[in-house]
């Protein structure tokens, strides 16, 4: 379980986060939502301390990763896998090897349970044929499921998504959606989404985070946050520019 | 006046603060090299993009000094009919001093630039944060290696540099301008010793470090976007090139 409690965060002098409180429950998808640069990238990655927070606290699993020393901290991320927004595939590995990696580097697996563990992640998210390919040979829906398969290698107990469906077209990121859903299903991890295209994600969340002017300010499901009469949630919803959501 | 202060205060506090962050990323660097598991095929890796394919370029702009170095010290030596001196004049010149910076220099130029380069692209893609989150750690695994490689490669590239100098200075001046092949060796088998040769290694061995510490942590620290990659490429380059020139004042000022 994650929970979050009075997380500030700024970056020369602008306060991003302002007193973030918020639990994840476990085994469900919680997406949370906002404007762009409204600073969901900046909680999401506090939630396994690659940022550390100004002030507040985050725990995972009862222990506090914010002052964690750095073997500690390593034991925590080896729960967690992540699916970064542009995928982050290492450029000069194939797809295979890229999916490969963290076994490689973290377990004393054989060459054999290796190929046969990655080929089947890569099956499942439909990169079967793909494993001989660079990054840079794949499309940008290709990339994030090499990068899902990356981060499902592991079997992690969390994964984190940072806007898995930016760039890609609207039946593209249908797709990723549907499939992050299928891989939620086979695998039950607690899964923390960030997204902004709404209402699909709707689809696959149990749970929906509003985070606007640096606090949450609704974590409702799905079918009570689209009904919520919070005037901030019905903004974005609705997607208008004038209301409590201050719009450049 | 107090705001004028204040701001020299926080220049002064931000320079510092960033010295302390390069040191600490050079010692940490250097820790885990040493930390199992060794990464020997990185470092191999590594040997090959530092040292072999700088192998070209490094032997093409030796042998170019040398043969430099022919005619400027012909011409020097002549005015006091010392022209036999000239293979020991120019191999103490390699050995000490032109050699080892030269050979940084086309190392920084060549592969410094490329690993600053690769590192800012990796930091703006997040792989290094990939890696990070895999709980792998990225110094260990992009930056000790590289230091371990470039410690080993320097020292090689400099041998090879100071051989092919002096081959291109024997070219000038015993088969261009005249000088006797026998005074040419002889000179400078007696007047080489094995200091000049250690402290030309020593120098090799430190400007290595140099160049893959600032090159590493320019790239690895640089700003996410393609103007960051672009300025830290350019930023390690310069740093480099200053810090091998202060460090090579040092060195000589210990070890003549």
């Amino acid at each position: 379980m994650i929970r979050v409690v009075n997380l500030h965060k700024g970056f020369r002098g602008q306060q991003v986060l302002k007193g973030v409180n918020l639990e994840f429950a476990t085994g469900k998808i919680t997406t949370i939502v906002g404007t762009s640069g409204c600073g969901k990238t900046v909680l999401l990655r506090h939630l396994n301390a690659l940022l550390r927070p100004d002030e507040g606290e985050v725990f995972v699993d009862s222990v506090d990763i914010v002052k964690l020393p750095q073997k500690e901290l390593y034991e925590i991320r080896a729960k967690f896998g992540v699916l970064f927004q542009g995928a982050a595939l290492l450029d000069s590995m194939t797809v295979f090897d890229n999916v490969a990696f963290p076994l490689r580097e973290k377990t004393e697996s054989t060459a054999t349970e290796i190929k046969k563990k990655v080929e089947e992640r890569l099956e499942q998210v439909g990169l079967g044929e793909m494993g001989g390919k660079l990054p840079a040979e794949l499309s940008g829906g290709m990339k994030k499921r090499a990068g899902l398969a990356r981060a499902l290698i592991m079997d992690p107990e969390i994964v984190l998504f940072d806007e898995p469906t930016t760039g890609l077209d609207p039946i593209l990121a249908s797709s990723i959606h549907q499939l992050i859903a299928r891989m939620h299903a086979t695998f039950g991890f607690t899964g923390v989404l960030i997204s902004h295209t709404i209402p699909q994600v709707f689809d696959i969340s149990d749970y929906v985070a509003m985070l606007a002017n640096g606090v949450i300010e609704e974590l409702s499901p799905p079918k009570t946050f689209r009904a919520s009469q919070n005037p901030v949630v019905q903004q974005f919803i609705q997607g208008k520019t004038e209301g409590p959501i201050h719009v450049l | 006046m107090l705001s004028l202060l204040g701001r020299i205060g926080r220049y002064a506090t931000e320079q510092i603060a960033g010295m302390g962050r390069m040191f600490s990323f050079l010692m940490s660097a250097i820790f885990l090299a040493f930390r199992r598991p060794a990464k020997i095929y990185l470092i191999i890796h590594h040997i090959k993009t530092i040292g072999v394919e700088s192998l070209s370029v490094v032997a093409l702009s030796g042998f170019f000094t040398g043969m430099v170095m022919g005619f400027q010290g012909y011409y020097s030596l002549r005015k006091f009919n010392a022209e036999s001196w000239l293979g020991s004049a120019t191999a103490l010149g390699l050995l000490r001093e032109l050699g080892p910076v030269l050979s940084a220099f086309m190392v920084t130029g060549r592969t410094g630039s490329a690993m600053a380069a690769e590192l800012g692209t990796m930091r703006a893609t997040e792989q290094i944060d990939a890696l990070d989150s895999m709980a792998i750690n990225p110094v260990k695994y992009l930056v000790s290696p590289r230091v371990i490689a470039s410690l080993l490669a320097m020292p090689l590239l400099t041998a090879i540099f100071d051989v092919i100098g002096i081959f291109g200075s024997y070219v000038v001046g015993v088969s261009l301008l005249g000088v006797s092949s026998g005074s040419f060796f002889a000179g400078m088998e007696n007047s080489i010793v094995f200091h000049d040769v250690y402290s030309g290694f020593v120098k090799s061995l430190s400007f290595g470090l140099i160049i893959t510490w600032i090159c590493c942590y320019k790239g690895f620290y640089a700003p996410p976007m393609a103007t960051g990659v672009s300025q830290a490429t350019t930023e390690s380059v310069v740093l480099s090139f200053v810090l091998i020139l202060v460090w090579d004042y040092f060195l000589t000022s210990i070890m003549l």
